[in-house]
């Protein structure tokens, strides 16, 4: 069952990481997907990359659970964490086939959803009118930064006692952290515009709602999007945070009570799902903003852009 | 325009006194603060749960003399210093070995790249579970929290490096170490002070996040302990102090990438 | 590229300039720049100016205050014989005066066609289409037929230049003002993108206001060509070019042209020591 198991693992991680890998590649002409993962198992660096993930389970293999050294015997090890995970009798209640899994996952990527979301609609907004108007910019500065400086997380206590329940203190925390780098994100995008580019709008005629329309907004597009993955990972960040200290359900929930119900295979799980999802959700928001700005690909990608 | 004299000091002073934007500035600061007041001594519902401002002035005032106060910065602060030098002693490292040797970067990269997704206070348990001590738990948290960020901010830096400079040392006869140490290094200095200001803010979230769940001591824990004891006052100016905190080091982290980049300092 | 088939200039009967003792002086944060001074220059309807000077003299200053970026200190612009900048009205820019700007300012996350109807449909001249035709007609008369759905970013910078060009064009302006738009170009675009600018210049006869240091392209390309000092500037010399229209190529080695350059290379050398001089004067 364990010698399975471990092929198992092996082959599939081994199958990930050339597929992975693979679709991470310039395709310059096409090839089969036989060739392609032929070249790709044959060459150096991905065998490195695979020699690092071997050392890395390795490690961590033979330190707890072969040797049982001290300090690490303490934690789980790689086969326990993951037979645990994939098995359909958990021996501690949390596996893929178990609802509850699900529920805390739900729960995390629910609160992590509105946070990021309410931030957004909010952040943006509030951002470009920052840039674009002075006298708002001159008023709201001084408040934001007067602000800013106190980590989210301080507060925690503050909006578990203002608001009603903890739920809504989780995610008014997350939302904090999400809004900032959002806000500022923006900010500083519309500060980045070339002042050419208002310029040549005024010229040709365009009223201030054009050029919020037609410069603002599409210039400072990119900033916004590198503002939205940041606040995606800090909404991740600190709503684990707050799912530890304030909540009931919730992937931080899961890690920390499991952590004082000595179920520790659990902690990795959990660990590594928030991890997963926290990858997926940047993806997301990269892929977005990808659709949305075309014309940057375009410019990135060169086309037939002959001199400087 | 060519090069532009600045103006003396006084000249500044007079200027920004005699700038709208200022006064819209100090008229925000103390509207917020008004409107705080007011709001908390019974205009707004929800806020009444709030302190005022005063009250939160005369709490910070009698906290000052308590040596249980500066005790809790000595150890947030204590925390986050080795928590964040570790860090930088093993990031900066890492992201230059991964930045400038490709195979180096083929063994670790990837296996980094899966760690980091991870949020820092998911460590929690298993750190203090792994360390025997609770102080070590904290500051292990604190430097996972700085660590990936100056691993990335490096690797960008040394990406950017711009090939005519390593190319002309080359051509200058420079050997590989040379080319190291002499260009490679200082080029990223600025990715690694990037590095060190986005890193230092979030080791302060974490240390108080960490202190509030699994701490005895420390700013944040003095903050729960004041939420715990429903002591509101208490509360406000813990953040306020935590809030200050993170301000001084953030000074002191651009002080010092200031004083290792002298070409880049603005008079 | 056939300068030579091209129809003689015809002179339009508005677009006339009237600098007239212009003072600008900057003062931000304490620091007194006069930029330029007691500077007059005449530029009639229809004609080609190009403005020449060494670096910072304030050639790009004149340039925005006749956009209406910027006020003017002292003095007076009028265009048409009506005040255009004087130093008690706001500055305004507007499609009479159309910038093409050193750097480039094309609407990168817009594509070629939508930059260029731009101007027509924000103004609510021309609907959608109507400026789509407009539009395409003028990119084909400068060889820019297949190029309409393309990004900014994907063309050449010769190519940029000629659709901001167009982009400015389309809107009928009574005066083009052009900062330096072929600088850091190589030389083989930049003596077609000459072509192609005196071409729109016979076909449409606008006044144009350029600025540039290159001194071959002031004469090969303007009807006058004005020096201006360095800061604070003021224009010190002003040659009329009296190459035939349209011009060619083979004028660069004419006798006439190598005059005007031997002219003008005397009064800019100084200048560019002054200039010199002065910047480290103030660096020390």
């Amino acid at each position: 069952m364990q010698t399975a198991l471990i092929l198992i693992a092996l082959a599939a991680l081994i199958l990930g990481l050339a597929a992975w890998r693979i679709q991470g590649q310039a395709r310059l002409y096409e090839v089969g997907f036989g060739r392609q993962l032929a070249t790709t198992l044959s060459s150096k660096s991905f065998q490195l990359t695979l020699a690092g993930f071997v050392i890395f389970v390795g490690l961590w293999w033979v330190t707890v659970s072969l040797l049982k050294l001290p300090w690490f015997n303490r934690l789980p090890g790689p086969l326990e964490v993951v037979g645990e995970w994939l098995s359909p009798t958990p021996t501690f209640g949390i596996s893929i086939y178990t609802k509850d899994y699900y529920t805390h996952i739900f729960y995390s990527t629910y609160r992590a959803t509105a946070a990021f979301l309410l931030a957004t609609l909010l952040g943006i907004p509030f951002g470009l009118l920052m840039g674009w108007n002075k006298k708002f910019y001159d008023y709201s500065l001084p408040l934001v930064e007067l602000i800013r400086p106190i980590p989210p997380l301080a507060w925690v206590p503050l909006a578990i006692l203002v608001l009603p329940g903890s739920e809504p203190a989780v995610i008014f925390v997350t939302f904090l952290v999400a809004f900032f780098v959002t806000t500022l994100n923006t900010l500083l995008g519309v500060e980045s515009i070339d002042d050419n580019y208002f310029r040549a709008a005024k010229c040709l005629g365009a009223s201030n709602k054009d050029i919020l329309f037609d410069v603002v907004v599409p210039g400072a597009l990119p900033f916004i999007f590198t503002g939205l993955q940041i606040s995606m990972g800090a909404s991740w960040f600190s709503l684990v945070a707050g799912e530890m200290i304030a909540a009931q359900y919730g992937l931080g929930f899961l890690i920390w009570d499991s952590y004082s119900v000595i179920a520790y295979p659990v902690i990795f799980i959990g660990m590594a799902t928030l991890g997963i999802i926290g990858w997926a959700s940047s993806a997301l928001v990269r892929v977005v903003g990808r659709r949305l700005m075309a014309w940057r690909e375009a410019e990135l990608s060169g086309g037939a852009r002959a001199e400087v | 325009m060519a090069v532009m004299r600045k103006a003396s000091l006084a000249t500044r002073i007079n200027q920004k006194l005699a700038s709208k934007s200022f006064w819209r500035g100090v008229t925000a600061v103390i509207g917020f603060f008004g409107l705080w007041q007011v709001s908390s001594m019974g205009a707004l519902p929800f806020m009444s749960a709030i302190p005022t401002p005063v009250e939160v002035a005369q709490a910070f005032w009698k906290l000052l003399f308590e040596p249980k106060y500066w005790a809790g910065w000595r150890d947030s602060g204590q925390r986050v210093f080795f928590g964040f030098a570790a860090a930088q002693i093993l990031g900066i490292p890492l992201g230059l070995g991964t930045g400038w040797k490709r195979n180096f970067n083929h063994l670790t990269f990837p296996v980094f790249e899966l760690l980091r997704p991870i949020p820092p206070l998911a460590w929690v348990p298993v750190s203090i579970l792994f360390w025997p001590t609770n102080e070590l738990s904290i500051a292990f948290i604190t430097f996972i929290g700085a660590f990936f960020t100056i691993v990335v901010n490096v690797l960008g830096g040394v990406g950017s490096i711009k090939k005519e400079l390593v190319y002309s040392a080359i051509s200058f006869g420079a050997s590989p170490s040379q080319v190291f140490w002499r260009v490679v290094l200082p080029a990223t200095i600025p990715s690694i002070a990037t590095g060190m200001m986005v890193g230092i803010g979030i080791t302060w979230n974490v240390v108080i996040a960490a202190e509030m769940i699994a701490g005895n001591t420390g700013l944040g824990r003095l903050t729960w302990e004041a939420y715990l004891a429903g002591y509101t006052p208490g509360i406000i100016v813990g953040m306020i102090s935590i809030g200050l905190a993170g301000y001084v080091s953030s000074g002191l982290v651009k002080w010092v990438s200031e004083l290792l980049m002298p070409w880049k300092r603005i008079f | 590229m056939n300068a030579n088939n091209s129809a003689p200039v015809c002179r339009a009967a508005d677009g006339a300039l009237s600098v007239r003792d212009v003072t600008k002086i900057y003062d931000p944060e304490g620091v007194h720049v006069v930029a330029l001074e007691h500077c007059s220059l005449e530029i009639a309807a229809g004609e080609f100016v190009a403005v020449v000077g060494p670096s910072g003299c304030g050639k790009s200053t004149l340039l925005n205050i006749m956009a209406g970026f910027d006020y003017v200190t002292h003095g007076e612009i009028l265009l048409d014989g009506a005040p255009l900048a004087t130093p008690d009205t706001r500055p305004r820019p507007g499609s009479d005066r159309v910038v093409v700007f050193q750097q480039g300012a094309l609407f990168p996350w817009k594509t070629v066609l939508e930059n260029v109807t731009y101007g027509p449909v924000v103004q609510k001249q021309l609907d959608q289409s109507a400026a789509e035709t407009k539009a395409r007609e003028m990119l084909a008369r400068v060889g820019l037929s297949n190029i309409e759905k393309s990004y900014p970013g994907q063309l050449s910078s010769g190519m940029q230049r000629r659709v901001e060009i167009i982009r400015a064009l389309i809107n009928d302006p009574k005066v083009l003002l052009l900062d330096e738009p072929f600088r850091a170009m190589d030389t083989v675009t930049k003596s077609a993108s000459h072509e192609y600018l005196l071409e729109l210049y016979n076909a449409t006869g606008k006044t144009i206001f350029f600025i540039t240091h290159d001194l071959e392209e002031a004469i090969f390309l303007a009807d006058k060509v004005a020096v201006m000092t360095t800061r604070p500037g003021h224009i010190k010399l002003a040659i009329s070019v009296d190459l035939p229209r349209p011009r060619n190529y083979r004028m660069l080695a004419s006798q006439e042209f190598l005059r005007l350059k031997s002219q003008l290379v005397e009064a800019v050398h100084e200048e560019a020591v002054k200039a010199f001089q002065a910047g480290e004067r103030e660096m020390a």
